[in-house]
């Protein structure tokens, strides 16, 4: 033992210059191979051909203030457009004295949707704080209380009605999918029949026949005389579709129960209902989340399919916007700008549904 | 099921505590409440469409639907009937849908591919369109892809040149085509003939391989032969290399094939939108093959090209058939998005005749029929397929 004390490791040799190092890097990753270089060679062409040209017309050439449309042609961009126009995009026609409210509105869903990433609150209380929410945005979007004027819900515009659609949506077909899943897998053939072809019929067909049915022929459904809200029609098809995408995801959970849940379940001696509430719900909605929020993305992104039934969403206030005389043709720049709001929910939505994937998955890899 | 034999005598099970009786009753109440409220909605229905005037039944699909359609892939007149149109709508919609889900494919393997490079730049490059165009929806892409064909493109006289005969306009995009020769149906026969011997060589080439361990050349020969036969009768008929050039005449080109900005902004935006998904297919497909298939792939001396084809794709295709199939579907589905940029689909002139008729009852349950019937045979075609690459078990 008392040699190895005498062992003293050699002074490490540097690594070849040609693999460490920027240049090192630079081999390893670009120019590993003929191919790779060749692509390598390629992609910085085509980059070096794109990206100056863009830049010019995005930030050097564009112009950021002009009294109006005319002022603001030029060789670059038009972000005075989105200037003059910002608050008609974001907030519609909602009165424009009143636009604090819908403000708002937005940053209570921004908070909401903040606050349901934090796994801590998972249960009882974000339920809650979720149901407040709800609460405090019909309040503040329809008035009449608290000294705030009434607003009518055609004037619902832009990103609050965005945000309104998507949640609800989400928030009431989550238990209706949790009836279809149950009803899916059900041992009643009757009941698993009627689930299924409403799952399959409602999967089967795009979107907008569903927002054209609620629009034109939910009035048809209801007695003679009763009227119902475009919004609340359009409403209404977002649950009904939602529901039968999540009622799948739902099932994807319930199928991985093992079975040995279930018979532990009924030796303790519960009946359907509390096996399933007890039991099964919880572990399976819990192995379902991320395939939730990757639904609750395509259904955020479905919602601007409303303006085909004559909603003004965020994209319905974008074209309202574009149809100003006054700032004719600046529609590259205010496409990119609600493609921008867009993405920056569900880029960070998508982000947080792959990290909860990986964090599910930590004990069954190696 | 030992638990039974208890000691004490089970007492008589009351009626409403038999599990089977139960489940009839249940079954039967809500059976019978999903009935009454289809009636309850169909009275009503029928009270209001009374109440509006407003025929019932498809008899309308007989009369003249009166109104023009911009594109059509069969001929058509607006003194036509509304089935003939609902026949248009319907070509178009399977048109785009094909024409989507090939193009889609391609571009989505390549970039799925490319997400798993070794090279960090085109790594990269796949992975930013890949997020960019999956994170915003398709209607305001489609909007985008619009209004650059539509108001950002010059007027024919100045159309962007991006190929030789290639032209851009706000009145679409025209480009060459071969014009008829009597070479070409030859040459069609000889293609047809090529893959019909390729198949053949292949065959006798796997069952010689089997017999003696002797491999043959038989996927390039193949190629040789597919390509090869058409190459000559197109030699033997003198090269006949004429092309039907688009040419500018007045406002507008004549000549060529023209493709509306509709349809371009539409395939444009489904080939893009649906190509970044199947991206991300492909690239979790390849990802779940193990490792060590590829390192046992290696230790058996397989080439680079032999383990992806004969080990690492077999087995990623099974997990990439499924959501495959859901792409495609949704790519069809999406499809019916034309209606916002005025594309003549089918959901796009069930609109019209609804608009029309008042008739929306009939007009949607027939758009309804029509996507489940397209959804059901797609994915039993890609359930076929799926089942020829599936894991054949004991």
């Amino acid at each position: 033992m008392a040699d190895l004390a005498h062992d003293v490791p050699l002074p490490a040799q540097r690594p070849p210059r040609a693999s460490a190092g920027i240049f090192g890097w630079l081999r390893a990753n670009l120019f590993n191979s003929v191919l790779n270089t060749i692509l390598t060679l390629a992609a910085v062409y085509l980059l070096a051909v794109a990206v100056p040209p863009l830049m010019r017309w995005a930030v050097v050439d564009a112009i950021w203030s002009a009294p109006n449309g005319q002022a603001c042609r030029g060789d670059g961009a038009c972000w005075a457009f989105i200037g003059e126009k910002l608050r008609f995009i974001l907030f519609g026609r909602f009165p424009y004295e009143e636009h604090w409210r819908p403000l708002f509105v937005v940053a209570i869903f921004v908070a909401l949707i903040l606050a349901s990433c934090d796994r801590r609150l998972w249960g009882r209380r974000l339920i809650l704080l979720w149901l407040t929410g709800f609460v405090a945005v019909g309040v503040l979007m329809w008035g009449g209380i608290l000294g705030m004027t009434y607003v009518e819900t055609e004037l619902w515009n832009g990103l609050p009605l965005t945000l309104i659609l998507s949640t609800i949506g989400m928030a009431l077909a989550f238990p209706l999918a949790i009836l279809l899943a149950l009803g899916r897998r059900s041992h009643l053939p009757a009941v698993r029949a009627i689930c299924v072809a409403y799952i399959e019929l409602i999967r089967g067909v795009p979107l907008i026949t569903v927002l054209f049915m609620a629009s034109v022929m939910l009035p048809l459904f209801l007695p003679t005389g009763w009227t119902i809200d475009k919004l609340l029609r359009a409403q209404i098809a977002f649950i009904l579709f939602t529901a039968a995408y999540l009622a799948e995801n739902i099932r994807g959970g319930l199928q991985a129960i093992p079975k040995g849940q279930y018979e532990a379940a009924d030796a303790l001696g519960l009946g359907y209902w509390q096996r399933t509430r007890l039991i099964v719900l919880p572990q399976a909605l819990a192995m379902v989340i991320p395939p939730l929020v990757n639904t609750f993305i395509g259904t955020f992104k479905d919602t601007s399919l409303v303006i085909i039934i004559g909603l003004f969403d965020l994209l319905g206030t974008v074209n309202a916007a574009l149809a100003d005389p006054g700032w004719r043709g600046f529609y590259v720049e205010a496409y990119v700008f609600a493609a921008a709001i867009y993405f920056s929910f569900c880029f960070f939505m998508s982000r947080y549904s792959q990290m909860l994937e990986r964090e599910f998955n930590r004990g069954y890899r190696r | 099921m030992a638990v039974q034999s208890s000691t004490r005598p089970r007492a008589p099970r009351a009626v409403w505590n038999d599990p089977g009786l139960r489940g009839v009753l249940y079954q039967v109440l809500f059976v019978a409440a999903v009935v009454a409220l289809g009636v309850l909605l169909v009275r009503n229905t029928l009270a209001n469409l009374h109440r509006q005037n407003i025929a019932t039944g498809f008899g309308f699909l007989g009369h003249e639907a009166a109104f023009g359609i911009g594109e059509s892939l069969i001929p058509y007149s607006p003194a036509d009937t509304y089935a003939r149109a609902f026949l248009v709508g319907l070509l178009n919609t399977l048109y785009v849908a094909g024409l989507g889900i090939v193009l889609a494919t391609a571009l989505g393997t390549v970039m799925g591919i490319a997400r798993l490079s070794s090279n960090w730049l085109i790594r990269k490059l796949a992975q930013v369109y890949v997020e960019t165009f999956r994170n915003i929806p398709l209607a305001l892409q489609l909007f985008f892809w619009w209004g650059m064909l539509r108001q950002g493109a010059p007027s024919p006289r100045e159309a962007w040149r991006p190929l030789p005969d290639v032209f851009v306009s706000n009145r679409g995009v025209s480009f060459p085509v071969p014009s008829y020769d009597p070479a070409q149906p030859w040459m069609l026969l000889a293609f047809g003939l090529g893959i019909a011997s390729a198949l053949a060589l292949r065959g006798w080439a796997r069952r010689r391989q089997e017999r003696t361990g002797q491999q043959f050349p038989s996927g390039w020969v193949g190629l040789g032969l597919v390509l090869g036969l058409p190459l000559a009768v197109f030699l033997a008929f003198g090269a006949p290399l004429a092309l039907d050039r688009p040419q500018l005449r007045g406002f507008n080109f004549a000549g060529g094939v023209v493709v509306s900005p509709e349809f371009a902004a539409l395939l444009t935006g489904l080939v893009i939108y649906t190509g970044s998904f199947i991206a991300e297919i492909v690239r979790a497909g390849i990802l779940a093959v193990n490792w060590g298939q590829s390192e046992a792939a290696l230790a058996l001396g397989l080439r680079s090209g032999q383990r992806m084809r004969l080990v690492v794709l077999p087995q990623a295709l099974r997990v990439i058939i499924p959501p495959l199939t859901s792409a495609y579907l949704n790519l069809t589905k999406n499809s019916s998005l034309a209606v916002i940029i005025g594309f003549p689909d089918l959901v796009s002139i069930a609109n019209t005749t609804i608009n029309q008729t008042g008739q929306a009852v009939e007009g949607i349950s027939l758009i309804m029929m029509v996507y489940l019937a397209i959804s059901l045979t797609l994915s039993a075609a890609m359930n076929l397929y799926n089942r020829a690459v599936a894991l054949v078990e004991r």
